[in-house]
């Protein structure tokens, strides 16, 4: 592949405290191998214009800060090289389906309303366990994968932006705050299935899902918020018709350093460096 | 817990849709095994075959079950159709009403034509 010297980003700006809509601005700058995208609105802000605004922290796709809808396309602004991006310019907008604050600023308040509305915590009846606990909530392997996919979450809000029911439809959760429900109803160590359904069970639950996929298709770290949704509707479904109890939350066992070694697992091998 | 509800009816009748519509698509177009339910022979629609039939208590029943399903399948789909239009609380609730209302009138029609249809076959 050819390796540009420059690259031009075309960034839509916009300033709050003009009356002006939101434009296209246009800025080229040197590219240098191995950039990302945010390495380059970095370069822009340092270099042309030091009033760019957008959120970033931990620049490796971890905090979810940068989500930026690149090249038509909701993604990490950190994770996406320049280099594999299909066309040129690079274009960047802030995530649609939420309100602007300024230029790649969104308004994430909407979506985490509505995560916050879905208890994204362990629900449980002991809450002196939970607060000065005495043992650990015993998991099984088996049990840990029925969720462990959907704790990937980064809540970047791509798959919000990706989502056509949430751009129309304002009641609609969103597959963020709904695959993060989802997580902890398919947890075992949880209990809070009766809590959540109170909000999953109207109209803010899944229901308006019709499955585009678009969700998992943008997510970047692959948590599928898409098949979350047809899980939680299957379990809601299975509730209503009196077929879904869900299962007493896991119990108490003490401290794996307080129990025995279990027999089947092995020593861990001798130290390759001495000691001390 | 209204929306829970109705997406079970509309996945419950989504099944009774498969239920039905597969059995009228195999009677209409598997004639040559399902035969029994066309005793006059020729074609499943010949009228000899189509009184055969409506003299039966079961396919009346299954018309109407076949009718409230497809009726509610249908009109849940366009209701959320409708909803993803983002209307205002008002015309929320108008909206339920009239598509209640047409599945309601519907359905009666419907099922007193079935009914009307069996009881005349009964008499030729």
């Amino acid at each position: 592949m050819r390796v540009p010297s420059e690259v031009t980003f075309r960034i839509r700006r916009f300033d709050p405290g003009r009356a002006s809509p939101p434009a296209w601005e246009a800025f080229t700058i040197a590219y240098a191998a191995g950039m990302t995208v945010l390495d380059g609105l970095r370069r822009i802000k340092e270099t042309v214009s030091p009033t760019l605004a957008w959120r970033s922290s931990c620049r490796m796709g971890v905090c979810g800060s940068c989500g930026m809808f690149i090249n038509g396309r909701p993604r990490l602004a950190c994770n996406t090289q320049i280099s594999e991006l299909e066309d040129l310019p690079v274009t960047v907008a802030p995530l649609p389906n939420f309100a602007i604050i300024r230029d790649l600023v969104p308004d994430l308040r909407p979506m985490f309303d509505a995560h916050v509305a879905l208890h994204p915590y362990i629900i449980r009846d002991d809450v002196a366990e939970m607060y000065e606990p005495t043992g650990e909530y015993f998991q099984s392997t088996e049990e840990l994968e029925h969720f462990l996919q959907f704790t990937y979450c980064i809540k970047c809000g791509c798959c919000m932006a990706a989502c056509p029911t949430y751009a129309t439809d304002a009641a609609y959760s969103g597959p963020m705050p709904l695959a993060q429900a989802h997580r902890y109803n398919a947890d075992s160590r949880d209990g809070g299935f009766r809590e959540r359904k109170a909000v999953l069970a109207g109209e803010r639950g899944p229901w308006k899902c019709h499955y585009a996929g678009e969700c998992s298709q943008v997510c970047p770290k692959g948590v599928d918020p898409a098949r979350a949704i047809q899980l939680m509707k299957r379990q809601l479904v299975f509730d209503y018709l009196r077929l879904y109890t869900q299962p007493c939350p896991s119990t108490v066992v003490p401290k794996a350093t307080e129990i025995k070694r279990r027999a089947d697992v092995p020593e861990a091998p001798a130290p390759t460096v001495a000691r001390g | 817990m209204r929306d829970q509800r109705l997406w079970t009816w509309h996945v419950l009748a989504g099944l009774v849709i498969l239920v039905f519509l597969g059995l009228h698509m195999a009677i209409m177009h598997l004639d040559a095994l399902l035969g029994i339910f066309n005793p006059a022979g020729d074609h499943p629609i010949a009228w000899e075959n189509v009184v055969a039939r409506a003299k039966l208590g079961f396919f009346t029943f299954s018309y109407i079950v076949l009718l409230g399903a497809a009726l509610f399948h249908g009109l849940y789909g366009l209701r959320n159709i409708l909803f993803e239009l983002n209307p205002g609380a008002g015309l929320r609730k108008g909206l339920n009403a009239a598509l209640t209302a047409v599945g309601v009138v519907m359905f009666a029609f419907g099922a007193w034509a079935a009914w009307a249809a069996s009881a005349l076959a009964r008499t030729l």
